[in-house]
């Protein structure tokens, strides 16, 4: 911003920029560090060996495994179509795009339990599709896929959102320049629009990821939440805290997210950083 | 490499940008399109390179059809007013990039990178990324991309319109002197008739999406075809109910044959011009430009009579248009609606 003749006097500039500062570190105090420590307090408070027996436990094992299973399915498949539909809505030229961007944005605006409970109405053995599908013999409701449906909803935004504003914003100038020079489709794809929208699109799966993982409402309401089946880590981080009355169990799992976010972050920084992010 | 455009139309929805255009530009020259913004000049040059597709008519490039030819086989370069840098890529692999889509050996491709990095003065550049380089380091870089693989034919999308005056003054200079050394067909789009008289061997007027006068900038601005040519490329002003060029009016102390009495109102020197502007009762004022020292205008006084007289080509203002907006055509930078005059695009122009 310019700086009109009635600035403040330097001294003034530096006590505001103090105050700023302070408030965000208290901001991130409060809510970040303070629970986080805590958490990692509580977690181990119980010992090591309580820890270990918490996060060994056949049904918290049976838990990661659907939290992973279903978090890298649903990331993988998001970001192929979260991908598509930015190409389709920023690119394409068909008419009722802004219709689909609005659309895609929805899940996002809502409530998680909505996003569960409207896929019960469309897949549900009661719902539109459900009786054809299960006839099929597929059953998506209470099972892993309408899992994965659910928490690709929620994420998908994420990734279209964050690889549109920059085909927006980097036009399609450098796509004409290589297709002067003899690139065809497929090369420009690759060689040029990729690489363009590269950091945008790690940082978009990297959203996706966190949100996959931690998904709760959503899954909840389309999982049925049963022990050993369909209960996600998240789940059974309630169900320990909640139901069972197990908390340090419920600390133990809670950690074990925790610390998968933490690695996924530190992960893709470093990512960023060795593609030359800054530039 | 020559180019012969024939009956190209080109609609956008119901606005026209390309109107029946017929258009030649010889092997090996240096040829301008000139012309006010939303003329048609982009566009036409952008159907000659495969980046649009012409709604009518041909583009034949070197002898053969590439109407129906993608971008990408028509062996033509271009280079965009923003100079569309492959950001993520160094400057040595931007120029590379052409010659590694055809699979060329790495050897080759390195030694035609480094030659034309030189021909481009920026071999200390090679390996910067095109974020570190200035404006006209980059169009540079675009220029040396776009023909790195040897195209029939190059192509320039108002090269040097995102450039501040020093630089853009340069590197028009640097264009001449690049063509004359390389002599590849090449044509390049601008607004400026300043530019296009200055580098171009010949101009191509476009407006309103048709050809208006093609000629050397001798006779573009010598013999102007019609009066949207006169007035693009230069002053002017109404004598004798024709258009003359402000430094082609003579000022004569007495009434000689062809010459309008007037009478001074002002005269003004400024730097090495002298300026004046004299009333013909019953009509308006004439500008009138010589050069400080003359000795025609040197004693003048406001109020002194004078008589006017055209020493250079004349044109005749066009006639009335039944649906334009006035009878006057467009000043220079005003787009011009689709209902022109049918005017067929006249070489040479009128005879001085």
């Amino acid at each position: 911003m310019a700086e009109t003749t009635t600035a403040a006097p330097v001294g003034e500039r530096r006590t505001g920029r103090r105050v700023v500062r302070t408030l965000v570190v208290a901001y991130v105090g409060v809510l970040v560090v303070l629970p986080l420590g805590v958490l990692v307090w509580r977690t181990f408070k119980p010992g090591l060996g309580a820890f270990v027996t918490a996060v060994t436990d056949p049904l918290a094992v049976h838990a990661f495994r659907m939290t992973g299973e279903v978090a890298l399915v649903s990331v993988a498949l998001t970001t192929v179509f979260g991908t598509v539909a930015a190409f389709l809505i920023t690119r394409s030229g068909l008419p009722g795009m802004r219709i689909l961007d609005a659309l895609l944005g929805l899940p996002v605006s809502v409530s998680p339990i909505v996003v569960g409970l409207a896929l019960i109405l469309v897949y549900g053995s009661t719902g539109w599709f459900g009786p054809a599908l299960e006839s099929l013999g597929l059953q998506v409701i209470l099972s892993v896929p309408g899992m994965v449906l659910a928490t690709m909803f929620v994420s998908m935004p994420l990734v279209t959102r964050a690889v549109a504003p920059v085909l927006v914003a980097r036009g399609t100038d450098q796509e004409q320049a290589a297709e002067s020079l003899g690139a065809s489709a497929p090369v420009r794809f690759w060689r040029i629009t990729l690489p363009g929208i590269r950091t945008a699109l790690v940082t978009g799966v990297v959203l996706a990821l966190a949100r996959s993982i931690g998904e709760y409402g959503a899954v909840l309401v389309v999982s049925g939440n049963v022990q050993g089946q369909t209960e996600t880590a998240t789940l059974r981080v309630d169900t320990l805290y909640q139901t069972l009355l197990q908390p340090d169990a419920a600390y133990a799992v809670t950690f074990v997210l925790v610390a998968v976010a933490i690695l996924t972050i530190v992960a893709t920084s470093l990512l960023r950083r060795s593609q030359g992010g800054t530039r | 490499m020559s180019i012969q455009v024939r009956g190209l139309t080109k609609r956008f929805g119901s606005f026209v940008a390309l109107d029946d255009v017929d258009l030649t530009v010889r092997s090996g020259t240096l040829t301008a399109l000139l012309g006010p913004s939303g003329g048609g000049k982009t566009t036409l040059l952008r159907v000659v390179a495969g980046l649009e597709q012409a709604d009518a008519g041909t583009v034949v490039i070197d002898d053969r059809d590439a109407t129906r030819v993608p971008a990408r086989r028509r062996d033509v370069g271009f280079v965009f007013q923003h100079y569309a840098p492959f950001g993520h890529l160094s400057v040595a692999r931007n120029v590379a990039f052409g010659l590694e889509i055809r699979k060329r050996p790495k050897a080759e491709i390195a030694a035609r990178v480094d030659e034309l990095l030189h021909l481009v003065h920026l071999e200390a550049f090679a390996d910067r990324l095109p974020s570190e380089l200035s404006g006209g380091q980059r169009q540079r870089m675009a220029l040396a991309r776009a023909l790195a693989v040897e195209p029939k034919v190059l192509l320039l999308d108002e090269p040097f319109g995102a450039l501040d005056a020093t630089v853009r003054k340069e590197l028009r200079q640097w264009l001449r002197r690049l063509h004359d050394e390389v002599h590849v067909t090449t044509v390049f789009v601008t607004h400026d008739q300043a530019e296009a008289l200055e580098v171009a061997d010949e101009i191509v007027v476009v407006n309103g999406g048709r050809v208006e006068q093609v000629g050397t900038p001798d006779e573009i601005y010598d013999r102007p075809a019609n009066e949207f040519v006169m007035r693009f490329l230069g002053p002017t002003t109404a004598l004798g109910g024709g258009l003359v060029r402000p430094h082609d009016v003579e000022v004569l102390g007495s009434a000689e044959p062809g010459a309008v009495e007037a009478e001074v109102g002002s005269l003004r020197r400024v730097g090495f011009e002298a300026r004046l502007v004299a009333h013909v009762p019953g009509s308006g004022d004439v500008d009138v430009l010589g050069s400080r020292s003359d000795p025609a205008l040197r004693d003048l006084r406001p109020g002194d009579r004078v008589w006017l007289r055209a020493v250079g080509p004349v044109v005749d203002p066009s006639p009335p248009v039944p649906d334009a907006e006035g009878s006057e055509a467009a000043a220079p930078g005003e787009p011009v609606g689709v209902a022109a005059s049918s005017r067929a695009p006249v070489r040479g122009g009128v005879p001085a």
